[in-house]
């Protein structure tokens, strides 16, 4: 062996070798690869920097440090038409979160439910939530944004009903919620002079209940006795801003949305398109979430549950306690990239006119300045940005849920 | 010692079981109401579907399927069922349905499409069924070109012309290696049918086409539109796809660096955005990236990105195929003596592209569900034929029929591949 290491290394190199000798084969390969690819991406950029320079639309960023001129009218953070192009991408970006986040805590709420009941005993309410998922996996999203919305907008109440003694529609949860066709009101908190300590102390508060629950779980560790948990934390968030809240002379209100003119005034307005593309996507993604859910809660050995309620664990408990735990380590990878679809998935914002990143810099910016090149790559910048991120974080929580294998 | 014990000699009689462990009390006790909590369950459900039912099915059906537009329909409806009755008006479905199904096709020429998608079914059967003979996959090989031509028309050379090149590479892979050597064989059959696509297949059939005019009526894509529109996305995607995806895959498993990372960049890129922006570079930004004065029509730009799309994700779908596939697989391929193309040809991807299967369907409806995102890009898919419906006089201020019935085409479909996606996890289920 070693003798015909030796005779090989003595011969002379020769091309060939290049592609019949394994040792070089891999390494020629690559550089072909890599030589095409260059090649394949030289071509593309140069056929783009002569096509951008006949129009006379050089690469440039400038376009996003001037005004925008166009106003967005569900915003975060202060906004004007004469805001930048830039500030108007953040706007687009931070609305994107906003539903990405509020999407992927509803679905999944809906979705771990539809998913638990679907396995659930009772034969109506399985049946109603394969019902649900089978309807909602099975038709495009698109036609479900557009549909929530021509739902809100067509037979919701419109303002003017509100009006009069013998109104037609009447504002709901003990006169606070106004739902309308034009969108729904809700109360808004006013932090009036004074309310920095009330502030202060429900964040401790909240700081309080991790800090109890850890000693908590401590303590049944150790000793094995169990604290009713969720009173006490209950009693924490709530009692002691409670007291700060009349100690300080109740330094918070609530603004209520009150009928002005032709239209709600007051509270806080949360925009048809905002709930439409909310509503539609965490249903969606809910319906396959709950799949997921299933699929996980399944794959648990049915020796499990036996076993739990061999020692006398109730169904609800056996649930909580011994199934979900175990059913969560195959349900989080196929969650994250449920997540991620809907996160994608909301710049479908752009049909039902909510000003996403998508709205804002993949479309009326990308109108209005003609830079197709410039907003396209950062467009795609934002998302990958966004999808990289949540996938390094669920992926890192995964990780660390993941079963120890002894 | 006398027997104290007494036993019975005759048996009492069977009696009923008692009136709440039989029959509908019995199943209705065990599956309704097991305990408090169900049972408040139950009775929300109920109530629930009482109250969708009630909205919808009276709505459903006093409805008129004849009227040529809104007001009349409303006129017939109130006639019928009396004032202020809100009835469907189902006619707006009887009277478009066909654009709905063929956009603006040319009436006369829809046995095209037609026939295209009749012989889709005969070319995917034997992809789809075991049990048809394995010469079918001859014509599913051909039906590409000849489901373009009938869709598209023109002139038929120049399909014909197009599959040559894969006639001249499988030729030149199989004739050239005793006069070239293998590797020459393999870097011809590569590059010759690209010379012919890019040099002669142009001439060639217009000079056929010249000599021997057959072809049909041509059609434009932008009259394409409609489920025809979604359908041949979504086929030609999935179909093209399966390949590049087959390919990614293959490289992202590779050991070999360069190749690698070319292959995980573009799939993390491509899951990384959303379709619609893919969508945005297809309508403004890929003719950019072509040479200066190249210029084709907006379909066939959203189906380029549409497959780079797709196969990202088959890509994914395959590389879990490959990763089900047990290591001594690869080793016992390797102790035969296969090399890497080989062992991956006849070992490997059979097995992995067999446990994938289930995945490619799933990502296909996937995928069809996403045709319907050229809307925003202005193609006339469905969603935005309904939208030119509701602007159309006749028809202003319809809704619900309009959604109702784009809603139940994609369900039925939809749910149909997923029902047979399902058959097949369980057919291909042959362990234990």
């Amino acid at each position: 062996m070693a003798m015909a290491d030796q005779v090989a290394s003595q011969q002379s190199f020769r091309l060939s070798m290049l592609i019949y000798d394994s040792r070089y084969r891999s390494m020629t390969i690559q550089v072909v690869a890599l030589m095409l690819f260059m090649l394949a991406v030289a071509w593309l950029l140069s056929n783009a920097a002569s096509n951008l320079a006949a129009l006379g639309k050089p690469l440039g960023f400038g376009f996003l440090s001037q005004p925008a001129g166009y106003d967005i009218n569900q915003r975060l953070i202060e906004y004007t038409s004469q805001s930048t192009h830039a500030r108007a991408a953040l706007v687009g970006l931070l609305n994107t979160l906003l539903v990405a986040v509020m999407g992927c805590l509803l679905a999944t709420f809906l979705g771990v439910g539809a998913g638990v009941l679907r396995l659930s005993n009772n034969w109506i309410v399985a049946r109603l939530m394969t019902v649900y998922i089978e309807s909602f996996r099975n038709v495009p999203v698109l036609l479900w944004i557009l549909l929530t919305l021509a739902i809100m907008v067509e037979s919701l109440p419109t303002p003017k009903m509100f009006r009069g003694e013998d109104a037609e529609a009447t504002l709901k949860l003990f006169d606070s919620v106004a739902v309308t066709n034009r969108g729904i009101y809700i109360p808004k908190p006013l932090f009036l002079d004074g309310s920095m300590p009330l502030i202060i102390v429900f964040f401790l508060s909240i700081a309080a209940i991790f800090l109890f629950g850890r000693w908590a779980k401590k303590r049944q560790d150790e000793t094995g006795a169990i604290l009713p948990t969720f009173w006490i934390k209950l009693g924490i968030l709530i009692v002691p801003a409670l007291l700060i809240f009349f100690v300080t002379g109740q330094p918070m209100a609530l603004e209520y949305p009150e009928l002005k003119g032709f239209n709600f005034k007051g509270g806080f307005h949360m925009r048809n398109s905002l709930i439409a593309l909310w509503l539609a996507l965490s249903f969606y993604t809910g319906a396959f979430i709950a799949e997921a859910v299933r699929a996980g809660i399944q794959a648990v050995s049915h020796g499990q549950s036996e076993a739990a309620f061999a020692l006398g664990l109730r169904p609800n408990r056996t649930m909580s306690l011994i199934v979900l735990p175990q059913a969560l380590r195959v349900i989080i990878p196929p969650l994250i990239s449920q997540y991620l679809n809907l996160t994608k998935n909301s710049s479908l914002a752009i049909a039902v006119g909510y000003m996403d990143i998508t709205g804002t810099l993949g479309g009326i910016t990308l109108n209005q300045t003609g830079r197709e090149m410039e907003t396209l790559m950062l467009l795609m910048a934002a998302y990958l940005t966004i999808s990289i991120t949540v996938s390094v974080g669920m992926n890192w929580y995964n990780e660390s849920i993941k079963m120890r294998e002894r | 010692m006398s027997d104290l014990s007494y036993v019975r000699t005759e048996m009492l009689d069977e009696r009923e079981p008692p009136g709440g462990e039989t029959g509908f009390v019995k199943w209705v006790r065990e599956n309704l109401f097991s305990g408090i909590g169900s049972g408040i369950l139950t009775i929300l459900a109920v109530f629930f579907i009482y109250k969708v039912l009630a909205g919808i099915l009276p709505w459903t059906f006093q409805s008129s399927w004849t009227a040529s537009s809104l007001t009349e329909c409303r006129e017939v409806i109130a006639h019928a069922y009396g004032e202020g009755t809100d009835g469907a008006c189902w006619s707006v479905i009887t009277e478009r349905y066909k654009q709905l199904l063929f956009g603006f096709y040319p009436k006369e020429l829809y046995w095209r499409p037609i026939l295209a998608f009749i012989l889709l079914g005969a070319a995917i059967a034997p992809v789809l069924f075991d049990k048809i003979p394995r010469k079918m996959l001859i014509f599913s090989a051909i039906y590409p070109f000849l489901g373009f031509w009938l869709v598209w028309g023109g002139s038929v050379w120049f399909p014909i012309c197009v599959m040559l090149a894969f006639v001249i590479g499988y030729y030149s892979s199989v004739m050239l290696p005793a006069i070239i050597g293998s590797l020459g064989a393999v870097i011809a059959a590569m590059i010759l049918p690209l010379i012919w696509w890019l040099f002669f297949a142009g001439p060639v059939s217009e000079m056929l086409h010249a000599i021997v005019p057959i072809g049909l009526t041509q059609v434009a894509s932008h009259q394409l539109g409609g489920f025809m529109l979604s359908i041949l996305i979504g086929i030609v995607g999935v179909s093209l796809s399966l390949p590049i995806g087959i390919l990614l895959a293959l490289g992202r498993q590779s050991s070999l660096f360069v190749v690698k990372t070319i292959c995980v960049g573009f799939i993390e890129f491509i899951r990384g955005v959303p379709l619609i922006t893919l969508l945005f570079v297809a309508s403004t930004l890929l003719n950019y990236f072509l040479p200066p004065g190249t210029n084709f029509d907006l379909v066939l730009r959203v189906m380029i990105m549409v497959t780079l799309f797709a196969s990202a994700y088959m890509a994914e779908v395959i590389r879990g195929g490959l990763a089900a596939i047990p290591t001594g697989q690869y080793e016992a391929a390797a102790a035969l003596g296969l090399d890497f193309w080989k062992s991956t040809r006849l070992i490997i991807m059979p097995q992995a592209l067999k446990i994938s299967i289930p995945n490619i369907v799933s990502n296909f409806i996937g995928l069809f569900k996403d045709t319907t995102l050229v809307s925003i890009i202005g193609l006339l898919d469905p969603l935005g034929l309904s939208t030119g419906i509701r602007a159309n006089q006749e028809w202003n201020g319809i809704v619900w029929e309009l959604y109702a019935f784009i809603a139940l085409m994609f369900w039925i479909i939809c749910f149909s591949m997923s029902r047979y996606s399902m058959y097949l996890e369980r057919k291909l289920k042959t362990g234990h």
